[in-house]
């Protein structure tokens, strides 16, 4: 396994509550049982009140980095929302940069009391579009749901991340850690919502 | 899953930083561990605690800081590996017990770790606890990776231990919060036995005793330099010789490495990476001042090892070296976009000051690109601002006391406290709060705010604390409004648990941090005790709630009301079904209501969110966690609550 990029940097991207945490532990794990170096950096304390959560992971095979990625490096973003996908992209996306979106808006308590406006979904994929170097849209929360519950939306997610061959990632070790980490929690759930992000990324086209 | 208990040496894991530390002290045969829950070093407390049972730990959540830090400390003193752990602000709460067991000195390893917070992400300062090492004159050691988070922490126990003298380990939330490889050492065998014999002393003293000691504790500090001298936390990387020089520390490490690479760097700058910063390893720092020209330092929030690396370079004239130019805070190179000496650093900023002293310009995008990427951001993404959780209880208390000072009307100030219900002073806690410091200074300032009638400030007085803030640092002050006099209407939001933080027991709970069974230690005993009566109250019920502050802001003296709710987060754990709540759409008069969008836009709880398509309310039933408040609140009861069976 020869990464092409080294560090391979990837953002997880949403708000407290959405298993942010969990994916990029799951991402990471599974890069340390590949042998590895993996840096996460995480935000959260205060901003799992509601505010914007986000998760810097940083693949080597050489050494190991330092947990935050630098303005406009990111290679991969996973974004859990619309606009939180769109902010993060504007720190640190660039042409190449490759996101998996889901669309489904998850609306600031400044919108909701009507001091900001949340704009239409689709404007804001075109924007990230018009931003980065390919964008798939997964309805995610749709796809957990299916699987047993929305929460699960993370689990799909990594699924689609995995099945992208955006990183050195391979399926069956994604499921093993998911069997270790769920074991008694309800392992199955997790790992239909998993195959289901899987199927998805392989069956659609990025917008 | 955790790796922490694993007996494998060799293996590779993810740790997260506060793991690693936690680690560290298992690998160095810990006995003993104390804190006080704060972000960002909660975890590594928590982590024990799982780890007890395995490993015949005592570990103990503490009533606050110098108490956490009193307990280790007998222990050490009886020959135990001790450890305390907390947010960079207990340390200020524990400085008192440290600059005297400083002198005191230790039997066992008796390690200290902090928890630091640049950017303040969830404190109400950026603290540079480095500084009570150099006050304190004690070692201190800075890891700057997941790996050395451990190492160091084991290290300092040792170092401990031979030297005599408490060890300071230095993390911010960068690396506590941050997951690394770490390869696994070895977990001890032995098994330590307390003793404190007739023969045995731990005191500072005092006079000239007092200085005795403190002349030993020089010397012990002399003997830490000579070892950090040669310590392998400490390294130099980049050009031989090089005539510029970064010296960092901890997360700059890292930083500096990847800012040197990205600019192509290599062979122009060399990087001394320091992870024992007091005392300074003044021989080491010195054979690289001797060819430098020109030095950045890039360190965590003060210019600390700045400071102390030019006192070093002034002494080192007489013997030839220098001149040399000096980079950091205090020109105002390393800056976060705060400012230089505050804010968290990273790679960029390292970058940006390596680009302006070497007169470059670097871009790590096309401008064309970062414009467009800005003016994307700028037109479509809205603010996402904190708010309390679904189903919170401190929003009703907050709405309570919004309406029972609208009541009264003589615009009454609420000085507030230290966790989740800070957020009262924001829109989500309907702005009440008008003051914030640190813990306890809500009823401490409301000593002096209710105590100001003759001097013609003659407004009612509320103090605000959480439950576990209250056994933490309030009960002095309590005292004291008793005792001289203050007119406060103190109200405790108790939703026992210490929430902010994650969650952890406090003495009301009637748990400890190994979740065994302990009496509640209750608050209202507490004020009977201190001769005030405390009504107890569910703030859902707001009606009730409301009336009951009015009426207790009408009287004189010291009051004491506990709103007690459980927090949500703690209840939905134990809960197997929740009520569903939902909108009956034909009641919502949507927009046409007179209540201009109550349940978003003035109570602003995440679980009630607007229809945009049919234009009226609706639950986020993903979201809402069946507090029914909302459903009370509605002008036309459109919210509808359904039990379900």
């Amino acid at each position: 396994m020869k990464m092409k990029e080294d560090p391979l940097n990837i953002i997880i991207t949403g708000v407290g509550g959405q298993g942010n945490i969990q994916a990029s532990f799951i991402i990471a794990s599974t890069a340390v049982q590949n042998g590895l170096f993996v840096s996460v950096g995480e935000t959260y304390g205060a901003s799992q009140r509601g505010g914007v959560v986000m998760s810097h992971i940083r693949l080597s095979e050489e050494t190991q980095y330092g947990p935050l990625i630098p303005k406009g490096k990111a290679h991969v973003i996973l974004g859990f929302e619309p606009v939180e996908s769109l902010r993060t992209i504007g720190d640190f996306g660039n042409k190449e940069t490759k996101a998996i979106v889901n669309p489904r808006p998850v609306y600031p308590i400044d919108v909701l009391s009507g001091e900001a406006t949340y704009p239409a979904t689709n404007e804001v994929l075109k924007a990230i579009k018009d931003l980065v170097y390919s964008v798939h849209v997964v309805e995610a929360t749709e796809l957990a749901k299916e699987a047993g519950d929305t929460l699960m939306q993370n689990i799909v997610m990594v699924g689609c991340l995995v099945a992208s061959g955006f990183t050195p990632l391979k399926v069956e070790t994604v499921r093993g850690v998911i069997k270790e980490i769920f074991a008694g929690k309800n392992p199955e759930a997790n790992l239909k919502a998993f195959e289901l992000g899987t199927k998805e990324m392989r069956r659609i086209k990025p917008l | 899953m955790s790796y922490v208990e694993v007996d494998e040496p060799r293996k590779r894991v993810l740790f997260m930083g506060n793991e690693a530390i936690a680690r560290g002290a298992l690998e160095a045969g810990v006995s003993f561990c104390s804190g006080y829950p704060g972000n960002p070093a909660s975890e590594i407390l928590e982590t024990l605690a799982k780890a007890a049972k395995k490993f015949n730990l005592h570990v103990e959540w503490s009533v606050n800081e110098i108490v956490a830090l009193e307990v280790a400390g007998a222990a050490a003193a009886a020959g135990l590996r001790a450890l305390t752990a907390m947010k960079n602000l207990g340390a200020d709460v524990c400085a008192d017990f440290l600059m005297t067991v400083n002198l005191s000195g230790t039997k066992g390893g008796f390690v200290l770790v902090t928890g630091d917070d640049p950017s303040a992400h969830s404190t109400t300062t950026e603290l540079d606890t480095r500084n009570y090492a150099r006050l304190a004159d004690i070692p201190l050691l800075e890891p700057a990776t997941t790996q050395e988070a451990k190492d160091m922490t084991r290290f300092a126990f040792e170092l401990s231990e031979e030297l005599g003298v408490i060890c300071m380990v230095r993390t911010v939330t960068r690396l506590s919060h941050s997951r690394g490889v770490v390869t696994l050492g070895s977990l001890p065998r032995e098994k330590r036995v307390a003793g404190f014999s007739s023969q045995d002393m731990w005191t500072s003293g005092s006079s000239a005793i007092a200085c005795m000691f403190h002349s030993v504790l020089h010397e012990k500090m002399r003997r830490a330099q000579e070892k950090f001298e040669e310590s392998n936390f400490n390294q130099y990387v980049g050009k031989e010789d090089g005539d510029f020089l970064i010296i960092t520390s901890g997360t700059g490490w890292l930083y500096s490495l990847e800012a040197v690479k990205l600019l192509g760097f290599q062979d122009r700058v060399g990087i001394l990476k320091l992870g024992t910063t007091w005392p300074l390893p003044e021989k080491l720092v010195a054979s690289h001042l001797k060819h430098a020209k020109d030095v950045l330092f890039v360190e965590e929030i003060d210019p600390f090892l700045e400071q102390n690396v030019k006192m070093l370079a002034a002494e080192l004239i007489a013997e030839g070296i220098g001149p040399i130019r000096f980079y950091g805070k205090k020109s105002n190179h390393l800056r976060s976009e705060f400012g230089a000496g505050t804010g968290e650093i990273d790679s960029d900023t390292v970058i940006k000051a390596l680009a302006e002293i070497k007169k470059l310009d670097y871009f790590p995008r096309e401008k064309e690109y970062s414009e467009k990427a800005s003016k994307a951001v700028g037109s479509y993404v809205p603010a996402r601002s904190m708010g309390l959780c679904a189903g919170c209880p401190h929003r009703a208390s907050f709405w309570a006391i919004k309406k029972a000072l609208q009541w009264d009307g003589r615009n009454g100030i609420v000085a507030a406290d230290i966790g989740c219900y800070s957020l009262g002073l924001l829109p989500t806690g309907f702005s009440v709060e008008k003051t914030l410091h640190c813990m306890g200074a809500g009823i401490g300032t409301a000593n002096g705010f209710g105590n100001l009638i003759r001097f013609g400030l003659d407004k009612p007085v509320i103090a605000v604390s959480g439950d576990s803030t209250f056994y933490h640092a309030c009960i002095p002050a309590l005292i004291n409004a008793k005792w001289n006099g203050a007119n406060i209407l103190y109200i405790v939001l108790d939703n026992n648990t210490t929430a902010m933080t994650g969650h952890q027991p406090h003495p009301g709970s009637g748990v400890n941090a190994l979740g065994n069974a302990s009496q509640k230690i209750l608050i209202e005993d507490i004020c009977k005790g201190i001769g005030i009566e405390a009504r107890v109250q569910d703030p859902f019920k707001l009606e009730e709630a409301v009336q009951n502050l009015y009426e207790m802001l009408q009287t004189e003296g010291m009051k004491v009301m506990i709103f007690r709710h459980e927090c949500p987060l703690t209840e939905a754990r134990k809960r197997e079904k929740r009520p569903r709540v939902y909108v009956d759409q034909d009641k919502c008069i949507g927009d046409e209501c007179g209540c201009v969008r109550f349940c978003t836009r003035v109570f602003r709880c995440p679980g009630n969110i607007w229809d945009y398509t049919k234009k009226k309310a609706k639950i986020d039933e993903a979201v809402c966690i069946g507090c029914e408040l909302c459903a009370d609140l509605c002008p036309v009861r459109a919210i509808v609550v359904e039990e379900v069976a």
